[in-house]
């Protein structure tokens, strides 16, 4: 691993640490208690997530269209961390929900929607890992599909739930709450940062050996 | 440019006749739609009385099943006979060999819906001829988006492994869009007070999700199917 | 090796956390049973954050340990093969 990764992951790591500190520092909100707390890791969860699968889509749009080979394991990596993130944003909304709404689930825009991309990412790991030779190419044509989806999910879920009251799930931020949510945006960043070099040196990695096994068979 | 369609129509014709000789993938399709909409019957109709707004559900779900079957099939018939090679070597563009694979299929799903909307307004009371013309409009524009989808990642899975499960589990989240849009908007066209505004608006959606994910696969199919 | 300690780490980590997410009272005796509870007081918000958090620093560690580890098998691999072609 390159030495720049090496401190990028000390710096994430060291944030990590200190973030509980910084989040119990913050005020309790009105309304929510301590609870609302969780939106300090649920946020910048959700941000990467998207974030991810964005990333995913520009890399296999790359590896398909321009030829360039390492960017399918960018785009590897991407969608790996988009599941990732995915399931902290999944699993960190319900429980919030569960006292803030009084119910683990409601059919909100935004949740649908992120369930959705969600699975779509599923779908991309799961034909990586079972589809054979040759899912390279297809999951690329897969996530350039999930890409340009996103709009359209959006749009459909939103009016889908016109029917019922929209809860608001973000309430607005006074000051004091506002630092530790950059500071866990910041360190969330980081964080991706670090993991995609991470994963997208291991598809390296594995491709170089898969050549290196080659050229030694002829 | 003609030459793109007339390839299209060949592989179009191809299709057709050989399923016109045996009728295999309609006829078990049809009637697999037809059972489809039995079982949701028994798990939706409570007391004698079906649970309200379920038909145009059934009706889309039942549709959306159907042609992932039908999909899998037409091109499981390509690989057992390996005139899959013979497809990607004849000298001709590339998507016209989708386009011409599309239109087979969706010609095969209007059947199988041909079948299924007037089971689904006999069973479940809905007024399918109130607003047939949209109904239509809104059946083609969901059917257009959910295929030509389906035709680029079958196309793409036939040499993959664990293709049949693979499949559905690609399409069904990718494809949540036109369910939504055609459930929701046949829903406005069926209910009691029909809601044409909204019905147009899901037409609308479904448009333009079919625009550009036709346009995606033609730009898609090339990349993805050379080795 | 580093790893095996890491992976220590995360299993006494995954104990620690998942005590409080157990640890859910017994609703009030005169609550009437319904599907969604009122938001609010009942629910007591420990558990919810321990678990939301809990989650995140367990997968979170797993994960990068996961890649870690496969990360060195794979540089192993290629040192050697390198080392062969010499």
């Amino acid at each position: 691993m390159s030495r720049s990764t090496w401190y990028l992951l000390a710096l994430a790591a060291g944030m990590f640490a200190v973030a509980p500190w910084i989040i119990n520092a913050a005020p309790n909100e009105a309304t929510m208690g301590l609870v609302y707390k969780i939106y300090f890791f649920h946020m910048p969860s959700a941000w990467m997530f998207l974030v991810s699968a964005i990333v995913a889509g520009v890399a296999s749009i790359r590896f398909l269209f321009f030829r360039k080979p390492t960017a399918d394991h960018w785009a590897v990596a991407a969608a790996e961390l988009t599941v990732l993130f995915g399931a902290f944003t999944l699993v960190s909304g319900p429980l919030w929900a569960r006292k803030a709404w009084g119910v683990w689930w409601q059919w909100d825009p935004r949740l649908t929607s992120s369930l959705v991309l969600f699975l779509m990412f599923i779908a991309y790991n799961l034909l990586r890992r079972y589809g054979g030779p040759g899912s390279d190419k297809l999951g690329a044509g897969m996530a350039i599909f999930a890409m340009f989806n996103v709009v359209f999910v959006w749009v459909s879920v939103n009016y889908w739930r016109t029917i019922h009251p929209p809860t608001s799930v973000v309430p607005s931020l006074p000051v004091a709450m506002g630092i530790p949510l950059w500071f866990c945006v910041t360190a969330f960043t980081l964080l991706f940062i670090v993991l995609l070099r991470m994963r997208a040196r291991l598809e390296h990695q594995r491709a170089r050996v898969e050549a290196l096994y080659l050229a030694e068979e002829s | 440019m003609s030459a793109f369609f007339r390839v299209a129509w060949i592989v179009m014709k191809k299709d057709l006749t050989v399923e016109v000789r045996s009728l295999e993938i309609v006829s078990t399709t049809v009637f697999f739609a037809v059972t489809v909409v039995l079982m949701f019957s028994f798990g939706l109709v409570v007391e004698g009385r079906a649970v309200r707004d379920v038909a145009p559900a059934i009706l889309w779900i039942a549709s959306a099943f159907s042609a992932t079957l039908a999909l899998g099939r037409t091109f499981e018939r390509e690989r057992l006979n390996d005139t899959v090679l013979a497809l990607l070597l004849a000298p001709s563009d590339r998507p016209a060999l989708y386009v011409g694979k599309l239109a087979g299929i969706l010609l095969l799903l209007a059947l199988v819906e041909l079948f299924l909307v007037p089971l689904v307004g006999l069973l479940f009371n809905a007024p399918i001829f109130a607003h047939a013309g949209r109904l239509f409009l809104l059946l083609a524009g969901g059917s257009l988006g959910f295929c030509a989808v389906g035709t680029l990642f079958a196309a793409m899975l036939l040499r993959a492994r664990s293709r049949d499960v693979l499949l559905p589990i690609m399409l069904y989240p990718m494809t949540v869009p036109v369910m939504i849009a055609g459930v929701r908007g046949t829903a406005a066209l069926l209910q009691p007070a029909p809601d044409l505004a909204m019905a147009q608006f899901w037409l609308g959606l479904l448009g333009a999700f079919d625009v550009v994910f036709v346009v995606l696969a033609l730009w898609t199919f090339e990349p993805v199917m050379t080795d | 090796m580093a790893t095996g300690r890491l992976k220590a780490a995360s299993i006494c980590l995954c104990m620690l956390l998942s005590g409080p997410a157990f640890a859910q009272p017994q609703p009030p005796k005169d609550f009437v049973a319904v599907d969604e509870s009122q938001p609010g007081e009942q629910i007591p918000a420990l558990p919810l954050m321990a678990g939301a958090y809990g989650f995140i620093w367990v997968v979170l560690l797993g994960y990068v340990w996961s890649v870690g580890r496969r990360l060195q098998k794979v540089e192993g691999e290629l040192a050697e093969l390198e080392a062969r072609r010499k």
